[in-house]
């Protein structure tokens, strides 16, 4: 694993200029937020596929949906706090229930404004995207996996969401990793407990299993890239490998990866199950880091819940 | 293309009658909405519009975008009669699983988007028409709008991003039937002055008589209204027009007519 260099959010923005050269049906429409997108140099250098609204996100993806209708490949970027509340309806009925081919990529999600408070959290977003039909919904992990994201969805109709952090990741993966949608990437194996995770917590998922190692305690580590659809073969296989499992998640216990998890196991292969996440209560002031160590988010939280699991 | 006044008359009389008779088979629709907006839609549809109905999805067609989806008893009765479907989809309106749904989807054929949450479509028509723009095609986008509507902050957003694309190729008509659901529209939350919130968004707005097919017609053929400026058309309409008793009455926004009533009205519209 490297040092932390290019956020998701540029890997993202690079391949859409890249593939943007080559494919002119690419448009790209954003809120006033061409800045925390990065997207200065998409903008400049594809005015013709760049579109502006300004701070409206329900015209961003309304407008995105009048352009898919007349076959652009479009990508509605900006901060998923917003996207996925303020324009919550226009993804569900111009994006979702349409069926145009709309991808809505929401940057800086989850707690990455941590001290910015819960305005500009999305803590919620995986639980309302994952209820609308036809909907897709990624959360890369790390910038190559980003990337292959992107390029994957320059390449297809379909309705998506794709939420990634504000920060730069550590590396997970290199440039010769090769992805599926929609199943899961299996990181480590192990006999103990399988830790899912999905974003920016698999990187945490993946510290802590090498700490639980030194603790003797074997973990599987999973990165969920695709939430919907969500890969319920390797779900079931990690919990039949298992004693236990644990889900990490940077959003709300409620509705998200955990409960993901729990729907599948619940119905084809009961297990113990942890679901880790942002339980029921206005988050905590602090910074992204500071906020994912007191949710126990971090690898010494996911370190210590997985040996409370494990000594039930 | 019909350019006889007295032909799409006689076609929008057709039309009420059909929806009519469909909103009491289906025993549910939006009769009020729905009565207002047919002359609109059959000045458009078969006059002003540049559409193949063989060919649904020809690239080079002008767009129209149901905002107010809740008058879809007049959009499917338009579409029908100019050759999008046949009767037997027609009348399986209000039955299980018709294609045909209470508010317009793209299942059916000529429905460009789904609507019915009030407040979506001119953004999606901003965008069809700037689509059209940075594509250099030639086509005209249409946007059918209600007046309570406009209740929507959504529909400023899109005004205003019109206005400043210059987009005119996009035409939005407003239903101003003067009605919405509890009452008149003045009373619930006052939308005037509607023509200064649009010309302070970059827009050229002309009104005209939504009822009367020559004030349509003469007001559409005038589109752009200006150059690099969108187009506006405030269409004075009265809600339930055609049949007496549901004119300019709140109440009949979503009442379905009873047999009697049903008679009544077909009575009525036989007469035009």
């Amino acid at each position: 694993m490297m040092k932390a260099i290019i956020p998701c959010r540029k890997a993202i923005t690079d391949t859409l200029l890249n593939q943007g050269r080559l494919n002119k049906e690419i448009f790209v429409v954003t809120s006033d937020a061409r800045g925390s997108v990065t997207l200065e140099e998409f903008a400049k250098e594809l005015p013709e596929q760049f579109v502006e609204v300004g701070i409206a996100e329900q015209n961003a993806v309304g407008i995105g949906a009048g352009l898919a209708l007349c076959g652009k490949n479009v990508f509605v970027c900006g901060p998923a706090s917003f996207y996925s509340a303020r324009s919550l309806e226009q993804i569900k009925v111009d994006v979702a229930y349409s069926q145009t081919n709309v991808k809505i990529i929401g940057v800086s999600g989850g707690l990455s404004y941590g001290a910015l408070g819960a305005t500009h959290h999305s803590l919620h977003d995986i639980a309302v995207m994952r209820t609308f039909p036809g909907l897709n919904v990624y959360l890369p992990s790390d910038r190559f996996q980003a990337a292959w994201l992107t390029r994957h969805l320059c390449n297809l109709d379909e309705s998506a969401y794709v939420r990634v952090g504000r920060n730069a990741v550590p590396d997970i993966y290199d440039e010769n990793d090769n992805f599926v949608p929609g199943k899961a990437k299996i990181l480590r194996r192990g006999t103990d407990v399988a830790i899912i995770a999905s974003g920016e917590t698999v990187y945490h998922a993946l510290q802590a299993s090498i700490l639980l190692k030194k603790e003797k305690i074997s973990s599987s580590v999973i990165d969920m890239h695709t939430l919907k659809p969500i890969d319920k073969e390797a779900i079931i296989a990690a919990a039949q490998s298992t004693k236990c499992m644990i889900t990490v998640e940077e959003h709300s216990v409620f509705g998200g990866l955990g409960a993901a998890v729990a729907e599948i196991t619940a119905q084809h292969c009961p297990t113990r199950l942890k679901i880790l996440g942002i339980p029921d209560e206005n988050v905590v002031h602090g910074t992204s880091p500071e906020v994912f160590a007191y949710y126990g988010l971090n690898e010494q939280g996911i370190c210590k819940h997985v040996i409370d699991l494990l000594s039930k | 293309m019909i350019n006889q006044l007295k032909e799409l008359e006689k076609i929008a009389t057709e039309v009420r009658q059909t929806l009519l008779l469909n909103i009491v088979r289906a025993g549910a629709g939006h009769t009020g909405g729905s009565l207002s907006s047919v002359d609109i839609l059959v000045a458009l549809y078969f006059h002003a519009m540049k559409i193949d109905p063989e060919h649904p999805e020809w690239e080079e067609r002008d767009r129209f975008i149901l905002s107010k989806g809740h008058s879809v008893e007049s959009y499917h009765a338009v579409l029908h009669k100019r050759g999008f479907f046949n009767q037997e989809l027609l009348d399986s309106y209000g039955q299980f699983n018709s294609l045909l749904a209470g508010h317009p989807t793209r299942k059916v054929p000529g429905i460009e988007v789904n609507s019915g949450a009030l407040g979506h479509g001119l953004s999606v028509g901003v965008g069809m028409a700037l689509a059209a723009k940075r594509s250099r095609a030639a086509y005209t986008t249409y946007v059918l709008t209600g007046d309570g509507e406009h209740g929507e902050g959504s529909l400023m957003e899109a005004a205003t991003a019109a206005g400043h694309y210059k987009l005119d190729k996009l035409v939005s008509i407003v239903d101003r039937n003067g009605l919405q659901i509890s009452g008149h529209t003045e009373d619930i939350m006052a939308i005037e002055n509607l023509e200064a919130k649009y010309r302070a968004c970059g827009w050229s707005v002309k009104e005209c008589n939504g009822n009367q097919m020559q004030s349509l017609i003469e007001t559409l053929q005038a589109i752009p209204f200006e150059p690099a400026k969108p187009s506006l058309i405030i269409a004075h309409t009265t809600k339930g027009k055609g049949v007496s008793f549901m004119e300019d009455r709140a109440n009949w926004h979503h009442k379905v007519p009873s047999e009697a009533e049903l008679k009544q009205a077909m009575k009525e519209l036989k007469q035009v």
